[in-house]
């Protein structure tokens, strides 16, 4: 193979890190690889993979539920670009829902 | 009990409380100054559960003068793998007197405010008057958003912590310039979708780890040193053991503390949770539901009866009554397995999660499926008292 070094940047792969409760819906994984060029390519991707994620973040109108949120490294998608906020290969992308544990 | 402050209003130290602190005092952080404003201050926990017990501890120990608690619990067996202000001959006394009498003991110049009570909107602006911080160790979205909001009307900081099995996060909330918590998450999740700690279980240690954070944050507040978690969300990850750090924005367009605030009274925090009545009882309109001491009869009877334990493994091992086990959310894809000619009886711990088995079985085209009323609790409750219960 002769791909050139930097060939992963160009697929735009980043790693999106899927919290506990979600996880059952994710494979138990702790995280996925995902393709895009865009924090909304980057979902598809994963719900794509694991549909049954679907339900648990998006609302029936495809809306993102209001008690997840979504990060690009340590920044709110919310305060970039939104959806449209352009990912890059090695970005972490995390999923955070508000959990309310405590007793 | 106390040491009161209205004898010493400008919470001078006596010779004890100076060889207590010792530790502190030559440490130039804090030293006599900021031992002083330790025990000036006044910091209500909501809660003396998981997070709260060793944020109360701490907290004592450290000599703030004064503590509030709330709560209105008493003390079982399940709490005590971590609420650690708590001991097993505690069990069955009122947290609030168990976790009172711990806190006396490690510091006696501290005083100890209770509040025997569940936190509401009729309350909570009356018990935040009389303190400077809030330390939020309570277990429900309800009361989150209540805390958050009546830290945000009152103007006291909400320092957060919370758990889920080995995950946690932790931030200081509603302070003048930072992000209150709605900020964050204008909208809880609806009731079901994210599973309690009861239902989803906690790592033992997780509260202790966070609420050790949130009372370090508390004293940080206090002594005006360091960087306190404004504008920062922490996240624990435990079994990783690796912790990352999110940038939190105070959104101007936020309910509660943005520019043109909705919330500007304390509100029905179930209502806006989607609670309505109560919280364990499953959505059962239309589910035929059996009793334990029914299908006990009827299984001795002989009657064909098909047991389906939709738990998970886990719990499984822990106790059965040698139900078929398929968890809840793998029977989309082993229905398979299941007749729908013959009876079947679904279960799992309460009987929420098997409500929903039954549901989802009615709409493939089962007709006789039932949900065993109570679970494996009831069923360990008044039949068979061999069965463990977790
Ligand atoms: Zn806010």
């Amino acid at each position: 193979m002769n791909l050139p070094h930097d060939f992963p940047h160009l697929l735009g792969m980043a790693k999106i890190h899927i919290p506990t409760p979600l996880r059952q819906y994710a494979g138990k994984q702790t995280a996925v690889e995902v393709a895009g060029e865009t924090v909304a390519d980057a979902m598809s991707d994963l719900i794509a993979k694991h549909p049954d994620l679907k339900r648990h973040l998006y609302t029936d109108g495809g809306k993102l539920r209001s008690f997840v949120n979504i990060y690009l490294n340590d920044e709110d998608v919310r305060y970039l670009q939104k959806d449209a906020t352009p990912i890059a290969s090695g970005d972490n992308i995390s999923i955070v829902p508000s959990i309310a544990g405590g007793l | 009990m106390a040491i009161a402050t209205e004898t010493a209003p400008t919470a001078t130290l006596n010779k004890d409380e100076i060889l207590r602190y010792s530790r502190h005092l030559i440490m130039p952080e804090v030293g006599m100054d900021g031992q002083q404003k330790l025990k000036a201050a006044k910091v209500l926990c909501i809660g003396t559960g998981g997070l709260g017990s060793p944020l109360a501890l701490y907290l004592a120990a450290a000599g703030v003068g004064t503590l509030g608690l709330v709560d209105f619990d008493v003390v079982d067996y399940t709490n005590l793998q971590r609420q650690i202000i708590h001991t097993t001959a505690d069990v069955g006394r009122k947290k609030l007197d168990s976790a009172a009498e711990k806190l006396e003991a490690i510091n006696p110049f501290v005083e100890i405010k209770k509040f025997d009570t569940r936190l509401s909107s009729e309350n909570a602006l009356e018990i935040f008057r009389d303190f400077d911080i809030i330390a939020d160790g309570t277990d429900n979205f309800p009361t989150r958003y209540l805390v958050n909001d009546a830290c945000v009307l009152s103007g006291k900081p909400n320092v957060y912590g919370s758990i889920f099995r080995f995950e946690g996060q932790a931030s200081v909330f509603a302070t003048e310039e930072g992000p209150c918590y709605r900020c964050l998450y204008p909208e809880p999740p609806p009731p079901g979708l994210v599973p309690s700690c009861a239902e989803g279980g906690v790592l033992g240690i997780l509260p202790g780890l966070v609420g050790v954070m949130q009372a370090t944050e508390v004293v940080k507040l206090i002594l005006g040193a360091g960087d306190p978690l404004i504008g920062r969300l922490l996240l624990i990850d435990a079994l990783g053991m690796k912790f990352r750090e999110l940038k939190l924005r105070k959104n101007p367009d936020c309910p509660a503390c943005g520019t043109r605030p909705t919330i500007t009274k304390l509100i029905d925090y179930n209502e806006f949770c989607g609670i309505r009545g109560e919280e364990e009882k499953p959505v059962s309109s239309g589910i035929p539901e059996i009793q334990v001491e029914e299908l006990k009869r009827r299984l001795d009877a002989g009657d064909d009866l098909f047991v389906l334990d939709v738990r998970e493994p886990h719990e499984y091992q822990i106790c059965n009554i040698g139900g078929h086990l398929i968890p809840l959310n793998d029977l989309p894809k082993r229905v398979s397995e299941l007749d729908s000619s013959r009876e079947i009886v679904a279960h799992c711990k309460m009987g929420g999660r098997s409500a929903k088995a039954v549901a989802f079985l009615q709409q493939s085209g089962f007709k006789k499926v039932h949900n065993l009323t109570g679970g494996i609790i009831a069923w360990a409750d008044r039949v068979d008292p061999k069965v463990p219960k977790y």
